[in-house]
């Protein structure tokens, strides 16, 4: 596809101007986060010009990582469930609904047990094997169920990551590494230093991937006979997709831990707006799970100042009742 | 063949005397005979004064919670007509930890501690009963929900109350915290031996409650219409029913904390087991099935793992199996 013509996509589909709000108030946040912290970071410091670097020092090594991190890893997140429900044809399915999440832990345990010394890079790869393994185990099962209901999927999902979780935890106490386990489950922005988030720039790769055939994702959304009717490979999408969901999944678990609902929650909300069109959607998704995560990031960065409270406890409190209320409203099994 | 056939023809009198039912629960009371003697005596060196008062009360704790898991399971199952849902996996245990912790952080640690703990305790499950009672009537309130969504619904409690426990639990100060966590920390290992005698009262009574109504427990089963139409009051039946099983659930998570599955695994197996749906049945070989599993996974965690690995764990993993085989198999409709 031209330049041109993604252009004239963008302009058509994309209302101009409350987009530009919406990212402007992203924008805006993020700045706060800037200044969020315990070290004394403020505009009038950093533009007084002291010989004093420490300021500007606490601003590259840690500020702007963190925030550039947040906004990353919600992004990704969000396009990462959208993708998912489209491909499971399923709104209630994201990667902690579905034993993504906890396959990558499990990998990241076998990793920590037989190679420890392995670079970052590397254990990011085994998590997402075993990340897709565990997608592909999921979807397998959900194929044996007879599918009465869209809430067997996420169902099934939470309990094959629990189950999953159960043999990491076993292998986790019985080697005594309960705490780096711990690390993983919740996820937290608070370690993010330069030099210790550049990996989530992979994830920054997947989603403009997932912009660039979007449109082959909302047609596999709409199944494998129409799919292969408009001569498109639907396997070919498929594993595309999955290969996508376990990277960034594995990526996002690695350097930050792990993040619940947030891809199933923004997606949703996306949805009710603006539809199944996922290049019409994308945009919003990413600059809404980015919105979110850092919302939350400062909830728990400023609630119990100076101490901090991890982002995956604050988004599980808020995700889990927006979950709540989309599953509780009247026609939400219409789906 | 003949023989075959004419062994069994000559055995058939006494198999009539001794039903299906009857039998299986004679041979799992003979397995929980073993276990708890195997508990007591294995490995017992010295004093056996001493050995037979620590290992007894530890039993006794175990026997509690093992009766408490399991007929509030059953109960729940009979009351709201399905055979997948549990109380912990409907968030109750969950909700119980966040009440704990919310009672800290509202007081304070340090006045907490002042507390007598069986006053503290009592107040806590005061707390649970109204607070579960207001949110399960909601839940399974007026309009008919589908089981799917009951069960997704309990589940996201479960993961609201947890993060909300944990948040809280960060909010709080972090040297009141460490106190926070000698208060909270419950394992079989650990429990609260000043709350025993108390628990035993507290199931006890609900026991008693439950008695009471036992004989509309058979007739509940058949489903809410059936059972309105056979003449029993659903409402007061229900409410009775759901406060006895939030007791209960308070009383074996203040002991020993949550652990998800057991109920779910024990009720299902003794639904396999004994063939019959009376409650005379099942309630009993429910509550046998969980003793030999706790007291016996307890005996192999503590003798065979040597502590090295919790007994949850297990129940978790095997419970979630078992979940899972139970969505497959369409049996939660």
């Amino acid at each position: 596809m031209s330049k041109e013509c993604a252009a004239i996509i963008l302009r058509n589909t994309i209302p101009q101007k409350q987009f530009s709000i919406a990212v402007a108030v992203v924008a805006v946040c993020a700045v706060i986060s800037l200044f969020i912290g315990v070290s004394n970071v403020t505009p009038a410091l950093l533009l007084s010009r002291t010989e004093d670097s420490h300021t500007l020092q606490v601003l590259l090594v840690s500020r702007i990582p963190r925030t550039l991190a947040i906004l990353l890893a919600g992004g990704s997140m969000a396009v990462v469930g959208m993708i998912m429900q489209l491909l499971a044809r399923n709104n209630f399915v994201e990667p902690s609904t579905a034993g993504t999440v906890e396959a990558a832990t499990l990998g990241l345990l076998a990793v920590a047990i037989v190679a420890p010394g392995i670079p970052l890079m590397g254990k990011m790869l085994v998590a997402s094997l075993f990340a897709l393994a565990g997608t592909v185990l999921f979807l397998r099962i959900l194929r044996m169920v007879p599918l009465r209901s869209v809430l067997v999927a996420p169902l099934i999902g939470i309990m094959l990551g629990g189950v999953i979780g159960a043999v990491t935890t076993f292998f986790a106490y019985r080697l005594d590494l309960l705490q780096s386990l711990n690390a993983w489950m919740t996820g937290s922005f608070a370690g993010v230093l330069r030099g210790r988030y550049e990996l989530l720039w992979l994830s920054l790769v997947m989603m403009v991937v997932a912009y660039i055939t979007a449109d082959r994702f909302t047609v596999a959304g709409m199944g494998q006979d129409f799919t292969t009717n408009l001569g498109m490979n639907y396997n070919q999408v498929w594993a595309l997709g999955l290969i996508i969901v376990a990277l960034v999944t594995s990526v996002v678990v690695v350097t930050v831990g792990m993040i619940p609902f947030l891809g199933l929650v923004v997606p949703n909300i996306v949805r009710t707006i603006f539809g199944d069109n996922m290049r019409r959607s994308v945009p919003w998704v990413v600059v809404f799970g980015a919105g979110f995560m850092l919302i939350c990031d400062i909830i728990g960065r400023t609630l119990r100042y100076p101490y901090e409270i991890p982002v995956g406890v604050v988004v599980g409190v808020v995700g889990s009742v927006l979950f709540l209320y989309l599953l509780l409203r009247k026609d939400a099994h219409v789906a | 063949m003949s023989l075959e056939i004419a062994s069994r023809i000559v055995a058939a009198p006494r198999t009539v005397v001794l039903s299906r039912p009857l039998k299986r629960m004679l041979i799992l009371g003979v397995l929980v005979a073993i276990v708890v003697v195997l508990f007591m005596t294995l490995n017992a060196r010295g004093n056996w004064g001493f050995v037979l008062r620590f290992r007894g009360v530890k039993i006794a704790a175990m026997a509690l919670v093992a009766y408490a898991i399991a007929v509030s399971t059953v109960l729940f199952q009979t009351a709201s007509n399905n055979r997948i849902l549990s109380p912990s996996i409907m968030g109750f245990d969950a909700l119980y930890v966040l009440i704990q912790t919310m009672l800290i952080f509202v007081l304070g640690a340090q006045r907490a501690v002042a507390i007598h703990p069986q006053v503290r305790f009592l107040a806590e499950v005061f707390i649970m009963v109204a607070f579960a009672g207001l949110l399960y009537r909601w839940l399974f309130g007026k309009s008919r929900r589908s089981l799917h969504l009951l069960i997704l619904v309990g589940i996201i409690f479960g993961v609201l109350f947890r993060s909300a426990t944990s948040m809280m639990q960060r909010m709080i100060d972090p040297n009141e915290f460490s106190v926070l966590q000698d208060l909270l920390f419950a394992s079989f290992n650990s429990f609260d031996r000043q709350l025993l005698l108390l628990s035993a009262l507290l199931i006890g009574g609900a026991s008693l409650a439950a008695w009471r109504i036992a004989h509309t427990f058979d007739v509940l089963a058949l489903g809410r219409e059936t059972a309105i139409n056979l003449g029993v009051d659903y409402q007061r039946t229900v409410s009775v029913i759901l406060v006895v099983v939030t007791i209960m659930v308070a009383v074996s998570t203040a002991l020993v904390g949550p652990v998800t599955f057991f109920g779910l695994l024990v009720a299902n197996l003794a639904y396999l087991l004994i063939g019959t749906h009376k409650h005379r049945w099942i309630l009993p070989c429910a509550v046998a099935l969980a003793l030999i599993f706790l007291i016996g996974g307890q005996l192999i965690v503590e003798r065979i793992f040597a502590f090295n690995t919790s007994l949850s764990i297990i129940v978790e993993f095997f419970g979630g199996i078992m979940f899972i085989v139970l969505l497959i198999r369409g049996i939660a409709r």
